[in-house]
């Protein structure tokens, strides 16, 4: 029984080629992802793990709750308290660490390092062992610095070059006193460090006088949990917390690995929709040969084979595919894992070096995948073929398909989907969290009915295309009437191209409606020109609004400045404006009372109205983190967004109370309106700041379409391996049905039919597969794309369905374009065929 | 042979092979299918082509069709040289002018009978002549039946159903390879019937090739092959006489 499934697949090498490859792109999705993350993972663990060589304890703040009236704050670590652990016994020298963001320009202007990777940090005393130098001397005073080696080869900095940076706003334009190397993660992934002395970085960071960290050394034989025994003794534990190197590099390698696994989760689940789509061509295509080897199976049966060794030989069969193809997609997958990571680097993505790690549990899961998603897609026609009676090795003519009646399917399936219709609906009328659980399982629900109808779906869906392809004359006709000759295959063939079309359709439509309502609500509310923040979203310097508010043709400009406070026992956030101008700035929906900001008047969104009780008129009291209280009043309710909500309230109010200001946003409104010279004016201002954007409504419209449109382009890139399984899947399907109608296209020919007319007649029956899978994705993806949009409507008030007719056009081109790309081979294959053989083939 | 009445047959000869050969391979696998073969199919006749297997019979009728290539000598058709046609034109040549039976009767499952009998106008994109095909429908008994679909008629069904395909677009010639080799003998005599018939009445040119002597004494003129020569012929035979024909050649071959 094992040498005749063995011979079966060899002497069907070329059918089950198909097969073959569309398991061996699975595999090799699965292993490939494997192998990318197991790789960057140990290499970014590597390299973290260096970055703690130079730390034996850490002494950190330990962050005070707010409690009552007092805002929670966060002690200082401060000069006396780095003296006093460095006088701990066993500790051999403490090291204080300050942080904190800072851009570096290139030479253009531009920014080195990332939005949010570039770090800034201090260089301690005169030879710090964290950060080697290569060249030049340890920085001295505001006006020198240090670059790492990176960020210097790549802007092309020289020690003694002057360079441009900027912290919270102001240009700043020291000089390059050296040049150190860094095992730093952040740096290894592309970002840039800056080193300043301690007193400059304290003073840039906002942290007068105190550490963010304090790193203490061991003496030669102490170890790292005596030191920390030593050091918790010494320091006030109320206030400070220490972690040993190990304990923070064990943490960080946690922290990597989780970060990791969830990327290899959300890859992971692409690879799986690729695999379910190869179980559909996997089944075809069992079922296409053990329907061609019926009279061969029965004679088996005949000579005494049991039922089971008969579906035995089929599962050996599939194992053997399986087996070859798990080989050939681990393979693949390594080279997709190589592949990948250098691609990344020449996108600029640096990642740190590290040997390509190819697990044994890489290899195991992809070899087994391979062998059981395979064996698992060819259980049923194994099935099938074990109920072909002996009998019908004495039938002259090939057993038909079984025509078995679709009734029992199609009711099934009608059930499901209806059922899965039903719960969907229900889904988009409860509240965003249970609707969610509702929404997926109704999704798979009618995704199965789908499935189950497609045969049912078939007819009149290809009918309704009959008139179009009338126009091909007979070569549309038979082609058409080919695509309905066996709705099963028909149906699993669109089927498997329906899943990656749903899935696209259904995430662009989600997306496009959400970019919408996002947009709206960015901008609707805004009546500023420009909005000017920190590259990394970080806070401002109170300065950057100064310069802003004296630059030429500003009208108006309001900061969005940070205010913590404690209001009935509860930690809010305020925000900060120019009274006088904000009206002018915004334009938001009041509901209540008046928008009046100025004194003790403040506005509050409606969230807030909600929870405090509050309506025009109300009056409370804030305690702000001085610890001092104000009586405030109500003065309007208004309906808060995104960029601005909670509770806004005077500058002038405020900003006496806070020891740091600093502001998340500055708003500004000039007297031409957004255009390309303002901007420039406002830029030049702020003294042509790498750190800081200046971004009129069409900007911030741009950026959040830019998010959508790098999120909507990966999904497409992870689906398309989805698509390109099921075009194999109708490549295969069309190779199959030209194999089994040579007879057919050999008698054409014979009569008349031309090479080109049978080419079409294969081409067109490809094009009515693939669009009618596309029609019932594209449809289906709207449907969902829909659903999840009513979900998510309930917690945004902008949103509203965008169908983007646009894209979806192009999907169905795109299916078009699949079906005739598939058409290629088998088309050709067709056209070719030796009539005489064909028509005496029997 | 009573009238001729298709327009523009200008010739007594409807298609004509002259010293045809057929050779496979070379050197030592080199076999000779058809040997210089020269011969005249009559219009308005019905010629039978016999032999034993491997006589070449069947590579000769595939030649004159139009259906395989030949390695030297020349084939006509009407006034059509086929040895210079391209594969378009020999496609365009058979649609138009040859009509074909065949042994496996391949009709198409999808089509109806009405539609698998006017396939070859449906391809060559004509409406058929509607009085035309219903003599033809008529003469082959399938007037009740046109809406069923081959899987729904008899193997002898299906064959005048292909015998109706092949005489519904006037070709100059019908060809037909064992057009009565899947039929039980009263089937096979119904269908070799029509073949005669449209000869006789509708003046038609067929060419068959048969093993079987009493399908051959329906013809007017039987051929007889062996080793790609033509060995014999004989004009109105009958199942009788063919069979001693073959029975000497049958004799011949196994003493030399």
């Amino acid at each position: 029984m094992f040498r005749t499934a063995l011979r079966n697949v060899l002497a069907h090498k070329a059918r089950l080629l198909m097969t073959v490859l569309a398991v061996m792109l699975g595999v090799a999705f699965v292993s490939g992802t494997l192998v990318f993350t197991n790789t960057i993972s140990d290499a970014y663990q590597k390299s973290s793990a260096k970055g703690f060589d130079q730390v034996d304890v850490a002494v950190r703040p330990e962050y005070q709750d707010s409690h009552g009236d007092q805002v929670g704050r966060t002690p200082e670590l401060t000069r006396a308290l780095l003296d006093q652990a460095a006088r701990v016994p066993g500790a051999a020298s403490a090291t204080g660490v300050v942080t904190g963001f800072t851009a570096v320009a290139d030479k253009n202007g531009k920014l080195v390092g990332g939005d949010w990777q570039s770090a800034g940090g201090n260089y301690w005393g005169t030879e710090d062992p964290r950060y080697p130098l290569v060249s030049g001397h340890a920085p001295h005073g505001k006006d020198e610095v240090l670059i790492d080696s990176a960020t210097a080869k790549r802007a092309g900095y020289r020690v003694g070059d002057t360079v441009r940076l900027s912290v919270d706003g102001p240009v700043l334009t020291p000089t390059v006193s050296g040049i150190f190397t860094t095992d730093d993660g952040n740096v290894a992934a592309g970002g840039s460090l800056t080193l300043f002395d301690t007193a400059t970085a304290q003073a840039l960071f906002g942290k007068k006088g105190t550490y963010d960290e304090i790193d203490v050394r061991a003496a030669a034989g102490t170890s790292q949990t005596a030191l920390k025994a030593e050091l918790d003794k010494a320091l006030p534990a109320k206030l400070v917390e220490t972690t040993t190197g190990k304990r923070l590099a064990d943490d960080q390698a946690k922290a990597i690995s989780a970060s990791m696994s969830s990327l290899k989760q959300g890859l992971l689940v692409f690879a799986g929709i690729a695999l379910f789509v190869g179980t559909f061509i996997i089944a075809n295509t069992f079922t296409m040969l053990v329907a061609q080897r019926t009279r061969e199976l029965a004679l088996l049966r005949a000579v005494g084979a049991s039922r089971r060794q008969v579906t035995r030989s089929v599962l050996i069969e599939a194992f053997a595919v399986g087996a070859v193809a798990g080989v050939a997609g681990l393979a693949a997958g390594v080279g997709i894992g190589a592949g990948l990571r250098s691609l990344l680097g020449s996108f600029g993505a640096s990642m740190p070096d590290g040997p390509l790690v190819i697990s044994p549990g890489t290899v195991v899961t992809a070899l087994a995948v391979g062998v059981l998603i395979t064996m698992l897609a060819a259980w049923l026609p194994g099935r099938r073929a074990a109920k072909i009676p002996p009998v019908a090795a004495m039938s002259s003519v090939h057993a038909k398909a079984t025509a078995k009646s679709l009734v029992l399917r199609n009711t099934l399936g009608s059930l499901f989907a209806a059922a899965g219709v039903a719960v969907v609906l229900a889904g988009t009328r409860m509240d965003a969290d249970s609707g969610q659980g509702a929404m997926g399982v109704g999704a798979v629900l009618l995704i199965i009915g789908v499935f189950i109808l497609t045969p049912l779906l078939s007819r009149p869906l290809i009918a309704a295309a009959a008139p179009v392809l009338r126009a091909f004359g007979v070569s549309g006709k038979l082609a058409r009437q080919n695509s309905v000759r066996n709705p099963r295959r028909t149906a699993a063939t669109a089927s498997a191209l329906m899943i990656g079309l749903t899935l696209i359709t259904g995430m662009t439509v989600m997306a496009g409606s959400l970019q919408t309502s996002i947009d709206k609500m960015a901008s609707a509310a805004i009546r500023a020109d420009y909005v000017v923040s920190m590259a990394n979203r970080g806070p401002l310097s109170p300065g950057v609004e100064k310069k802003l508010a004296s630059a030429d043709g500003v009208t108006a400009s309001s900061p969005l400045r940070n205010g913590e406070s404690r209001i009935d026992g509860e930690t809010e956030f305020l925000t900060g404006v120019d009274g006088a101008a904000i009206g002018k700035l915004t334009d938001l929906k009041v509901t209540d009372g008046s928008f009046t900001v100025g004194g003790t008047r403040v506005v509050v969104d409606e969230d807030r109205a909600k929870d405090f009780g509050w309506k025009a008129g109300s009056r409370f009291t804030a305690h702000f983190e001085d610890g001092k209280a104000q009586r405030l009043t109500v003065a309007g309710v208004y309906e808060g967004n995104d960029m601005l909500n909670g509770i806004l309230l005077d500058n002038k109010v405020l900003t006496p109370h806070l020891s740091d200001p600093a502001d998340m946003q500055v708003m500004v409104k000039t007297a031409d309106g957004a255009d390309g010279a303002a901007k420039d004016r406002l830029e030049k201002a702020l003294g042509s700041n790498p750190a800081i954007k200046v971004q009129d409504k069409q900007d911030i419209s741009d950026e959040i379409a830019q998010t959508f449109t790098l999120m909507l382009n990966m999904v497409y890139g992870l689906l398309g391996m989805a698509v390109i399984v099921a075009v194999l899947g109708v490549v295969n399907t069309l190779a199959m049905s030209v194999f089994e109608r040579a007879q057919e296209i050999g008698m054409l020919r014979a009569i008349g039919l031309d090479r080109r007319a049978v080419k079409r007649m294969v081409r067109l029956e490809s094009l009515v597969i693939s669009l009618f899978g596309g029609v019932l994705g594209i449809g289906l993806g709207v449907f969902f794309g829909w659903a999840a949009g009513e979900l998510l409507g309930t917690k945004m008030p902008t949103y509203e369905l965008v169908l983007p007719y646009g894209r979806m056009t192009v999907f169905l081109l795109l299916a078009g374009v699949v079906g005739v790309l598939a058409a290629l081979w088998p088309a050709r294959r067709a056209a070719r065929l030796n009539m005489l053989t064909a028509i005496k083939a029997e | 042979m009573t009238t001729t009445p298709t327009a523009g047959r200008t010739t007594a000869v409807a298609a004509r092979a002259t010293e045809l050969s057929k050779i496979y391979g070379q050197g030592e696998t080199r076999v000779v299918a058809l040997d210089r073969v020269s011969v005249d199919f009559q219009a308005a006749e019905f010629t039978a082509i016999m032999g034993p297997s491997g006589s070449g019979k069947s590579t000769l009728m595939h030649c004159v069709a139009g259906l395989d290539t030949f390695s030297s000598g020349s084939v006509r058709i009407g006034e059509t040289e086929l040895g210079s046609l391209k594969d378009k034109q020999l496609t365009k040549l058979r649609r138009d002018k040859i009509g074909f039976i065949f042994q496996a009767f391949n009709l198409l499952p999808t089509l109806t009978a009405l539609e698998n009998i006017t396939l070859p106008m449906d391809i060559a994109g004509r409406k058929p002549d509607k009085a035309w095909l219903d003599r033809v429908i008529e003469m082959v008994g399938l007037s009740g039946r046109l809406g069923h679909r081959p899987s729904q008629l008899s193997g002898g069904q299906q064959q005048r159903v292909a015998v109706a395909r092949a005489l519904a677009s006037r070709p100059e010639i019908i060809f037909g390879d064992e057009p009565t080799g899947n039929l039980d003998s009263r089937s096979g005599a119904e269908v070799l019937g029509f073949l005669r018939n449209s000869v006789r009445e509708l003046g038609q040119t067929v060419v068959m090739v048969t093993h079987d002597p009493v399908a051959a004494a329906y013809a007017d003129r039987v051929i007889f092959l062996a080793d790609g020569r033509i060995v014999d012929e004989m004009y109105g035979p009958t199942a009788d006489s063919v069979l001693d024909l073959m029975k000497r050649f049958d004799a011949k071959g196994r003493t030399s």
